[in-house]
C-alpha cells in the first residue's frame, strides 16, 4: 500500500479527498475496479433495466412499436386492474394461502426446533436433522409428482383411509378445490418444516449453557426452561423472521399453485403472479400485467417497511 | 446422577416418537414413489404397493431413458448446472472480494447496487420483455446469464471472508509485489473453499431444480429442454388428457408395455437421484463449513 499508516494509526489520506488522491486510488485499484466492472454492468442491465420496464405500466404497450412511439395512458391500466373481477380472485387466494401458510409454516418450525434441540443423542439427533431438510433440496415439480401420486383416488392416502373405515369411496383430493389451499400449505410445510428449523437451532446453540445452568438450580423443569430461556434466547431470530415473512405475504410466488393445480382447481389455485403471467404473458397484454406487477411490488414493500417499523416500536429489533 | 422423573421420562419417550414421526413422513413418500418405479406397471395398477416392489422389473426405467427427449435433456441439464454453477459462483466470489475490501473506493456503491436488488425487482413482465430484447429467447444462455449473480449468495460469501481472512493477509502479499487479481485467485479464493463448497452445491441444486424458464423462455426449442421441464410436461398432460390419451406420449410404434403413471414414477425418481447422491456431500459440507469459519474467526 502507498498509504502509509502514521504511528498513532490514522492513514495520510485527507479526510476530503482531492482531484490527484482520486486519480491514485483508482489507478492503484484499476485490477479491483477491473474484476468488479463487468458484474456492474449485468446488474444494471438484469436487475435495473427491468426497474425502467415499470414505465410500460403507463402505457399502452405495443410490441411492434418503437419505445419512443408508445402511448401514455396515465392510470388506465391500474383502473382496469382494479375493475376486474379476476384479480380480487388472485388476491383472494393468495392471501389465504399465505395467512395459512403463515398460520402452520411460521410456529411448526419453532416447534419442531425446540423439539430437536431436546434430543440427547447426538447421532439421532444428526439423523433426525439431515432427514428432514431432505425435501428441502427437491424440486417441486418431484414434489408436486409425488403429491399427485399419494393423493390419487387410487393413492396410498386413500387405501389408507378407505382401510381404516373413515371413508366408503375413494376422493379425488386433487380435483376437489375445498382441499386445494390445505394441500399448498401441508405440502410446503412438509417441504420445508425441517429446513426452516436449522436457522432456530443455530440460534439455540448461542444461548448459553449458564443460563440453564442457572435456570436448573432454581429449579426450573424442562418446559419451564424451554419458555424461559430457549424461546427468550431466539426472540431476535423469531422477530427477524417473522418480520420477513410478513413482508413476503404478498409474494408467495406461483410454483405451487402452477404445479399442483388441475382443471378444476383453477379458481382457487390462480394467485396474483400466475394472474400476471396469464394476462401478461399468455394474452399479450404487456402493459396490463407490469401494472399489476408494479402494485404487487409497492404492497410488498410497504408490508415489509410497516411489519419493520413495528418490530422495532415493539420490541426494538430492527431488521432492515 | 438424579433419577429422571416420571415427566421427564413421559417427555423423552414423546418427543422420541415425535422424531419418528417426522422421519416416517418425511422418507415414506419418496420410498413409495420408489417402489412403484420398480414394480411392474400392470401389477401396479391392482393397487396396495406400499415401499416395496411386489414384481420387480427395471422396465420403466428403460423405457423412460428411451422416451422422447429424456436423453438430450439430460445433457442439457447437466450442462447448464455445470456452466451455471461454475460461472455463478465464480462471479460471486470476485464480487464478494471487491466488496470485502474495506480500501475499494467504490465499495458503498457497489455493495449497495447488488444489496438494493433482494428488496425490489423488475418482476415477471418486464424480465420477459428484457430477455426478448436482448435474443435470449430458445438460447441456452437464458439459463445462465439472467440469474448468474444472487445477492444473498454474495453476502454470505463476504461475510465469511470479513471474518475468516485477515486483511494483513492481503496487505503482507501486496508488499510482496502481488496485484488484487492474484491476490483474490491465490489467497483469498483457495481460502474461502469451506464456503464456496457449500454456495456450489446450493447454486447446483439450483439449476438442476429449476424447469421454470424452460417452459417461460425456451418451450419453442425441444432442443434446449431440460429433464424438470419433461417431468413437468409429462405430468400435464397425464392431467389433461383422457386414459386413452395417457398412451400417446410412448412410442406408437414399440408394444406398449407400461403405462404413464409408472413412467412418471421413474422420471421422478431418475430426476430426484443426483440430489441424493449429492445430498450427503451438502450436509457434511454444511456443517464443515461453519465450524471452520467459527474456529478460523477467533
Amino acid at each position: 500500500m502507498s498509504v502509509e499508516p502514521m504511528a498513532d494509526g490514522h492513514s495520510l489520506m485527507p479526510l476530503v479527498p482531492n482531484k490527484r488522491n482520486w486519480r491514485k486510488t483508482i489507478a492503484r485499484q484499476k485490477y479491483l475496479i477491473l474484476m468488479v466492472i463487468t458484474f456492474v454492468v449485468w446488474v444494471i442491465i438484469f436487475r435495473y433495466v427491468p426497474l425502467w420496464g415499470w414505465l410500460m405500466a403507463f402505457q399502452d404497450y405495443k410490441p411492434w412499436k418503437s419505445i419512443a412511439d408508445q402511448q401514455w395512458v396515465g392510470l388506465k391500466q391500474f383502473i382496469e386492474l382494479f375493475k376486474d373481477v379476476d384479480f380480487y380472485r388472485s388476491m383472494r387466494n393468495t392471501l389465504a394461502m399465505s395467512f395459512l401458510g403463515l398460520a402452520f409454516g411460521f410456529p411448526i418450525p419453532i416447534m419442531l426446533a425446540l423439539l430437536i434441540n431436546e434430543i440427547k443423542h447426538p447421532r439421532f439427533k444428526r439423523t433426525v436433522q439431515t432427514i428432514s431438510y431432505l425435501p428441502h433440496f427437491v424440486s417441486w415439480v418431484v414434489i408436486a409428482s409425488i403429491v399427485f401420486r399419494v393423493l390419487s383416488p387410487l393413492g396410498i392416502v386413500n387405501e389408507v383411509l378407505i382401510r381404516l373405515g373413515i371413508i366408503d369411496n375413494a376422493i379425488a383430493f386433487m380435483g376437489e378445490p375445498a382441499y386445494f389451499w390445505w394441500i399448498v400449505v401441508f405440502t410446503d410445510l412438509w417441504k420445508e418444516m425441517g429446513w426452516n428449523s436449522i436457522v432456530y437451532l443455530a440460534a439455540m446453540a448461542g444461548v448459553s449453557p449458564e443460563l440453564h445452568e442457572a435456570a436448573i438450580i432454581d429449579g426450573a423443569g424442562r418446559f419451564k426452561r424451554m419458555w424461559y430461556v430457549t424461546i427468550p434466547g431466539i426472540m431476535p431470530t423469531i422477530v427477524v423472521l417473522l418480520v420477513l415473512s410478513i413482508g413476503n405475504i404478498i409474494n408467495i410466488g406461483f410454483e405451487r399453485q402452477f404445479l399442483l393445480r388441475t382443471a378444476s382447481t383453477r379458481d382457487v389455485a390462480d394467485v396474483i403472479d400466475l394472474y400476471i403471467l396469464n394476462y401478461g404473458i399468455g394474452t399479450g397484454r404487456f402493459s396490463f400485467g407490469t401494472a399489476a406487477g408494479v402494485f404487487k411490488s409497492v404492497v410488498s414493500l410497504s408490508l415489509l417497511s410497516i411489519a419493520n417499523w413495528l418490530s422495532r416500536r415493539t420490541t426494538g429489533y430492527k431488521v432492515i | 446422577m438424579k433419577r429422571r422423573s416420571v415427566a421427564d421420562w413421559t417427555f423423552e419417550i414423546a418427543n422420541h416418537l415425535i422424531m419418528l414421526f417426522v422421519i416416517v413422513i418425511t422418507l415414506y413418500p419418496f420410498l413409495h414413489v420408489l417402489a412403484l418405479s420398480l414394480n411392474d406397471p400392470m401389477d401396479t395398477v391392482r393397487g396396495g404397493i406400499s415401499i416395496f416392489p411386489r414384481r420387480f422389473t427395471l422396465i420403466n426405467y428403460r423405457e423412460t431413458l428411451n422416451y422422447q427427449q429424456i436423453p438430450w435433456a439430460t445433457f442439457i441439464t447437466i450442462m447448464r448446472t455445470g456452466i451455471g454453477t461454475f460461472a455463478g459462483v465464480l462471479s460471486s466470489a470476485i464480487v464478494a472480494y471487491v466488496i470485502s475490501r474495506k480500501d475499494f473506493l467504490f465499495r458503498k456503491l457497489v455493495t449497495v447496487m447488488f444489496v438494493a436488488t433482494m428488496y425490489v425487482g423488475g418482476g415477471l413482465i418486464p424480465d420477459f420483455m428484457l430477455v426478448r430484447h436482448l435474443k435470449l429467447m430458445n438460447n441456452f444462455w437464458v439459463y445462465i446469464l439472467p440469474g448468474l449473480i444472487s445477492p444473498f449468495n454474495v453476502i454470505v460469501i463476504r461475510s465469511y471472508m470479513d471474518s475468516s481472512i485477515p486483511d494483513e493477509l492481503g496487505e503482507s502479499a501486496m508488499v510482496d509485489g502481488a496485484n488484487d487479481l492474484i491476490i483474490f485467485w491465490k489467497i483469498v479464493l483457495p481460502l474461502c473453499l469451506p464456503v464456496i463448497a457449500v454456495i456450489c452445491l446450493f447454486v447446483a441444486v439450483g439449476h438442476w431444480n429449476s424447469w421454470f424458464d424452460t417452459y417461460l423462455y425456451c418451450s419453442g426449442n425441444p432442443r434446449l429442454t431440460t429433464l424438470q421441464f419433461e417431468l413437468q410436461k409429462i405430468m400435464t398432460s397425464a392431467q389433461t388428457t383422457s386414459t386413452v390419451d395417457y398412451y400417446s406420449f410412448l412410442d406408437p410404434l414399440r408394444q406398449i408395455k407400461v403405462t404413464p403413471e409408472s413412467l412418471r414414477m421413474a422420471m421422478t425418481i431418475i430426476v430426484t437421484l443426483p440430489i441424493l447422491f449429492v445430498y450427503p456431500f451438502v450436509q457434511k459440507y454444511f456443517i464443515h463449513g461453519l465450524t471452520i469459519g467459527a474456529v478460523k474467526g477467533s
